[in-house]
């Protein structure tokens, strides 16, 4: 885990620069910060179950396994890009590991979630599927169909808020009358559970009892991840600038690093040494390095391809 | 349908009204293909979408034929889930008008992920709007929303108007590989037709001429095929020989069908019950006047529905739909037009 969380972190600071360098133009919402909520639950998964995010994505697709150069030339908008420079930092697919593409509208992946986990009822296949989302989809009327639908028929669904406590630039607390989001579930007859969203093996734990239960056929679980992006919604900002939140607000929950806190963990119980630390983080860097480099080496889509796919042939 | 000519091979088969062969189209998916997946509402509803999905539960099961809670995003949603993941489902909405509500979903992500993922991800669903006008329902029952669809790259658009070209195209669309929406018109459905026993399929994107003639050219779309063969009936009366074109396929059109006719004939009218503004007869025309502006000896007229939402009171009700009368007004103004 604390390598997916180290990848997720490196490769998005590098990214962080280059979107303030101008090197693309698409916007990019960063997931510093929230790590250990995508490293925890994809460790917990199998690399066939099924994982469905939103625009704030980037580390959901590093966490369960996604190729670091397709995501970087993906958000380059380059031909090699994992959505060959089509869909941008937005929508990201990798097939292969289980992740079918990521929606910008909130609470997009909510409706097919639902639907890969009906599929792999009726066709037999013993996959579970992930959903992210984060405090802002709990307003979207698909919330609720998705929920209900998923009871009903216990599929093996693990739905994912992320509370970051912020939709863009409103806070929790002028949207929604009641904070407290994991009691949404109960309603629709299934358990809900609020974790701090910063302990990663925490977050891990939790998410193996979910996925445990989905793939016996109990159903779904909504988890309620308490978590903080340190950036602003989108862009490398931090969004200080703006009457939006505050620098005490912000430094109190840079105090909370979740990897720092595994980190810190770990070398407590011996698991990973300084030495490893180091060793880990620069291999971690020359990944990220590399993947940049992939990136801005590639070639952009040809113009004679612009309506390629529009259409499976 | 007794005025009715046909291109099709002349084959003896039994006949079978326009619901039945959806629901047999159903039946045989079913019966072949575990990937097959009907949800959406009214299902088991013995009055919703009258005799196209009766007794399907019963056969197949309530796994496979789902009627669902009143969610037509959510569950739209779920059905191109389960479609990215190797399924081939139909989605049922029962009245077109609350198919709507599941517009985010059929638009912003069934038409989109083909492209937006480069070509990884496809997503096979048919999405059912049926069109259940008439009878008094009022505004928010009888919407023909073709045109709506018609606009969104990524998305194709059928309307069959026979018997056999429901089940054909019910299974062409199945099977397409894009989302596809597969648009029946309720007053079609005692419509009968010599319908193959077998699994066939009608190739999206290829019109049909169901009336040959000479002098103009009247494409109809859905329900107005009928409208606009008794029309061509009573035009032959006066000496006007109609062609009669039904597209099938609204999205791609076969433009070449329409405008070779068009190249024949010098005169076009179009019958569609739905709006004026922006539909898919302002569509039609727009293209034969780009690609076969030369031809036409006079102005292209157009059968629409009033630009009003519809009424439910019956006087207005019938003011409101365009029928074959409408269609002949047309004809004669663009024949005799100096």
């Amino acid at each position: 885990m604390y390598v997916a969380m180290q990848r997720i972190r490196r490769f998005e600071e590098a990214i962080a620069e280059s979107s303030s360098a101008r090197e693309f133009k698409g916007p990019t919402h960063l997931y510093i910060g929230q790590e250990a909520v995508a490293a925890g639950v994809c460790t917990a998964l199998e690399k066939g179950d099924y994982v469905f995010g939103g625009h704030r994505s980037h580390g959901h697709y590093l966490a369960k396994g996604g190729s670091m150069r397709g995501l970087a030339a993906e958000i380059f908008v380059r031909e090699t890009g994992c959505s060959k420079g089509r869909g941008g930092s937005m929508h990201l697919t990798a097939p292969e590991i289980g992740l079918l593409g990521t929606s910008a509208l909130v609470g997009g992946g909510m409706g097919p979630g639902v639907g890969t986990a009906l599929a792999s009822v009726l066709l037999g296949r013993d996959h579970v599927t992930a959903i992210f989302f984060g405090d802002g989809a709990i307003e979207e009327g698909i919330f609720s169909e998705s929920l209900n639908f998923a009871s009903l028929k216990k599929l093996p669904v693990i739905f994912i808020c992320e509370n970051n406590l912020y939709a863009s630039h409103l806070p929790l607390g002028v949207r929604q009358p009641q904070p407290e989001l994991f009691k949404h579930a109960e309603p629709y007859g299934l358990p809900g559970l609020r974790i701090d969203g910063n302990d990663a093996v925490e977050v891990y734990r939790t998410a193996a009892s979910a996925v445990e239960r989905a793939r016996a056929g109990e159903g779904p679980t909504m988890l309620e991840c308490m978590t903080y992006r340190w950036r602003g919604h989108v862009g490398p900002s931090y969004d200080l600038e703006y009457d939006i939140r505050t620098r005490e607000e912000l430094d109190s929950w840079i105090a909370r690093d979740p990897i720092e806190r595994l980190a810190g963990r770990m070398a407590e119980t011996g698991v990973m040494t300084e030495a490893e630390r180091a060793r880990i983080d620069t291999q971690v860097q020359d990944d990220v390095d590399d993947s940049m480099s992939f990136a801005r080496k590639s070639p952009f889509p040809e113009v004679k391809d612009l309506l390629k796919y529009v259409y499976k042939d | 349908m007794s005025t009715r000519t046909s291109v099709r091979p002349q084959v003896a088969v039994r006949e079978l009204d326009y619901g039945s062969a959806i629901n047999e189209a159903f039946t045989q998916l079913l019966e072949g293909d575990e990937t097959v997946l009907l949800i959406g509402q009214g299902l088991y509803s013995p009055w919703y979408v009258g005799s196209s999905m009766v007794a399907l539960e019963k056969k197949f099961g309530t796994a496979r034929v789902v009627d669902t809670p009143v969610s037509e995003n959510g569950v739209t949603g779920i059905a191109i889930g389960a479609a990215m993941a190797g399924m081939h489902p139909v989605v049922i909405h029962p009245r077109m008008d609350f198919m709507v509500l599941a517009t985010d979903q059929i638009l912003n992500q069934a038409a989109k992920a083909h492209y937006m993922f480069g070509g990884a991800i496809n997503v096979p669903m048919v999405v059912r709007g049926i069109i259940n006008r008439g009878g008094e329902q009022a505004a928010q029952h009888s919407q023909a929303l073709q045109s709506y669809y018609m606009h969104i790259p990524g998305l194709k658009v059928v309307m069959p108007s026979t018997a056999y070209d429901a089940k054909g195209l019910l299974i062409s669309s199945v099977y397409d590989g894009n989302p596809v929406i597969y648009i029946d018109d309720r007053w079609l459905y005692s419509q009968r037709d010599p319908v193959p026993e077998e699994l066939y399929t009608v190739p999206i994107g290829k019109g049909a001429v169901r009336r040959k003639g000479k002098h103009v050219t009247i494409v109809a779309t859905s329900y107005m095929n009928v409208e606009a063969l008794a029309a061509a009936v009573s035009l032959a009366e006066e000496g006007i020989e109609a062609e009669v074109i039904d597209p099938r396929t609204l999205k791609p059109l076969d433009e070449d069908l329409i405008c070779d006719s068009v190249a024949r004939t010098g005169h076009l009218v179009i019958a569609d019950a739905a709006w004026r503004s922006c539909g898919a007869a302002a569509e039609i025309a727009a293209m034969v006047a780009e690609r076969a502006f030369g031809a036409l000896k006079a102005p292209i007229a157009r059968v629409t529905l009033a630009e009003a939402p519809a009424p439910s009171s019956s006087p207005l009700e019938k003011a409101y739909y365009p029928w074959a009368a409408d269609v002949v007004e047309a004809v004669r103004r663009t024949v005799h037009y100096s």
